[in-house]
């Protein structure tokens, strides 16, 4: 069904699904996706709820095996790697649902993202302010995403919005090539919601993204690309323009709105 | 991290400490050495269970396997006692690194279960498997090296080893490593979507928490001079866990001072009433309904709120004095960042 009338780019590809499907039981949560994200474009999913986009985002990072198909990162067929290996070949993900580390620091929650890929992880002796380099990356993580002040604040103690600024901090720390956020203003104001929209504007522009919202205005001013899921089918994969302008998904999407 | 005077207050433990056996009588040196054995192991515990976010009910049997290797090197073997010491150590690290490889794929209460298991396992061995174990009667007759024969100068070797195994346990819960441990603790799930390989550094914990679970294991069969299947029976267990809990899970210090309400109440308790456990129970039941974070995480917790308090009062302070009139307005600043 997807139409590539609209799709101009022709960097190399960062993300390819080729196929995929999964399968909870007699459930079918995605059906014979495919999608490719090229390298630095930034990238929509919507669909209503329900419509496997989480689900897909669990199966491109390897929370959970596809039941068939594909997935392939530059190039790199990845389909059956686990999760922390996708990540060291420069994956980031952050969840609908914030995963921080609440009785930690924010400083420390963003030292454990940033040493996640390093091999001092391993270091099981030396103070870890010893690890200059990391500190120093720290404080310019929480500086560049707003949360400096709060650096030895426990992470319970942030407020929601912070939380959630501090989810997409830990998913930046280990600079990832593609990196895929999963609903990253679900629950905020809207005041929060265009300081997460302004977040993710400043994020590199070599930064490929993903990016799945419920939120229309929101995700179309965001992205020059966007993949519509419903009932696990990809039934749409244009520019947001061409989306704004399809009636079949403002009948899905908007119930005819 | 610490501020000078809590370095001032170890080095006054310290020497307190190194003071037992001039300012105490014999039994009490006994008491004393028991505190800290016991401490080691409810450490061990703790480094798995409140930095780790695993709680085990089986590390009796870890130290046990150490204590037992001891036991069995010297007296039926012969063998030196550093060199039965040091394979007590590894014995239990071989052993711990099959039963931290079932367990750490666990987490919760399955990982509670399974080394439930595990320290059964080793319990039913030291009552059954007669050869090695001699079953209900134990190894008995375990000397000590030479030098240390007295109680006293057995304290002071358990005092040093122990000094330099919570040294290290301290520098690891503090590196890196000691960060990542506490991050598989607070969010699991997220810490392989951060690139760790959770199971890896799960196991890597559990071993940390057998060695110095086998360094007190060791200095256990020297300080008793007797093993037997009561020595990784259970409550042994239960008991190392109650230790952390009433000290405060996840407090560096907690499960030693748990150890040492525990190991000399029940001695001045027993002196009146064989039925101690009663009591035990009692305090157990107490702390977690009234004080869940243990003594020193309940104390931490008020020291933080006093801090932020006298904090809030400062702000109250200096907003008054930037702006003269509109009282009300700033104690709202004051009382907002009390709460």
């Amino acid at each position: 069904m997807s139409t590539d009338v609209c799709v101009t780019s022709d960097a190399p590809l960062a993300l390819e699904l080729i196929n995929v499907t999964k399968d909870f039981g007699g459930l079918r949560a995605v059906n014979n996706v495919s999608l490719k994200v090229r390298a630095g474009e930034r990238r929509a999913i919507i669909g209503p709820n329900g419509a496997g986009k989480t689900t897909l985002f669990n199966l491109i990072t390897g929370q959970f095996p596809v039941t068939s198909g594909k997935i392939l990162l530059f190039g790199r067929d990845i389909t059956r790697l686990p999760m922390h290996k996708r990540i060291a070949l420069g994956m980031g993900r952050t969840y609908q649902i914030t995963r921080i580390f609440p009785e930690l620091t924010v400083e420390e929650n963003v030292i454990l993202a940033i040493q996640g890929l390093r091999p001092l992880k391993f270091d099981m002796f030396r103070p870890l302010r010893r690890h200059r380099d990391v500190q120093e990356k720290a404080h310019e993580l929480m500086e560049n995403l707003g949360i400096s002040d709060k650096a030895k604040v426990k992470a319970r103690e942030l407020s929601y919005g912070d939380q959630r600024q501090l989810e997409i901090a830990l998913a930046m720390a280990s600079d990832p090539k593609v990196l895929l956020l999963d609903e990253p203003a679900a629950g905020l104001s809207p005041a929060e919601r265009v300081t997460i929209a302004n977040l993710i504007r400043r994020l590199p522009k070599s930064l490929t993204l993903v990016l799945i919202e419920h939120d229309m205005d929101l995700a179309l001013g965001l992205v020059d690309q966007v993949a519509c899921l419903h009932f696990g089918e990809c039934i749409a994969d244009e520019t947001p323009d061409c989306i704004r302008a399809n009636e079949m998904i403002q009948q899905i999407y908007l119930g005819g709105e | 991290m610490a501020s000078w005077w809590k370095y001032g207050v170890i080095v006054l433990l310290l020497i307190a400490a190194a003071l037992v056996p001039q300012a105490l009588p014999t039994f009490w040196i006994s008491i004393a050495t028991e505190v800290l054995i016991y401490g080691l192991l409810a450490m061990s515990v703790n480094f798995l269970g409140g930095y780790g976010g695993l709680v085990s009910l089986g590390h009796a049997g870890l130290f046990g396997i150490s204590a037992y290797t001891v036991g069995y090197l010297v007296t039926r073997m012969g063998v030196n006692h550093y060199v039965a010491f040091l394979a007590g150590i590894l014995l239990t690290l071989a052993v711990g690194a099959i039963f931290g490889g079932v367990a750490i794929r666990a987490t919760g209460i399955y990982f509670l279960m399974i080394t439930y298991a595990e320290g059964m396992v080793v319990w039913g061995l030291a009552y059954r498997w007669a050869k090695v174990t001699g079953a209900e009667n134990g190894i008995r007759g375990i000397t000590r090296p030479e030098l240390f024969t007295k109680g006293w100068q057995y304290y002071y070797v358990v005092l040093v080893i122990f000094v330099l195994t919570i040294y290290l346990m301290w520098r690891v819960l503090n590196s890196s490593f000691g960060l990542t441990l506490r991050g598989i603790r607070e969010c699991e799930p997220r810490m392989a979507a951060l690139g760790y390989n959770v199971q890896v550094h799960k196991f890597l914990g559990y071993m940390w928490s057998a060695f110095f679970a086998g360094i007190a294991g060791g200095l256990y069969a020297y300080y008793n001079r007797f093993v037997s299947p009561s020595t990784v029976q259970l409550s042994v267990s239960s008991e190392s866990v109650l230790m952390m809990v009433l000290g405060g899970v996840g407090t560096f210090f907690g499960p030693l001072l748990g150890s040492l309400i525990i190991i000399v109440g029940r001695n001045m308790i027993s002196l009146y009433t064989a039925r101690w456990p009663i009591i035990m129970g009692t305090i157990f039941v107490l702390t977690v309904l009234l004080a869940p974070k243990g003594i020193i995480g309940t104390l931490s917790a008020w020291w933080e709120q006093r801090k932020k308090v006298s904090a809030g009062v400062v702000e109250i302070v200096e907003a008054s004095a930037r702006k003269e009139v509109g009282a009300e307005g700033e104690v709202r600043v004051g009382t907002e960042s009390q709460s």
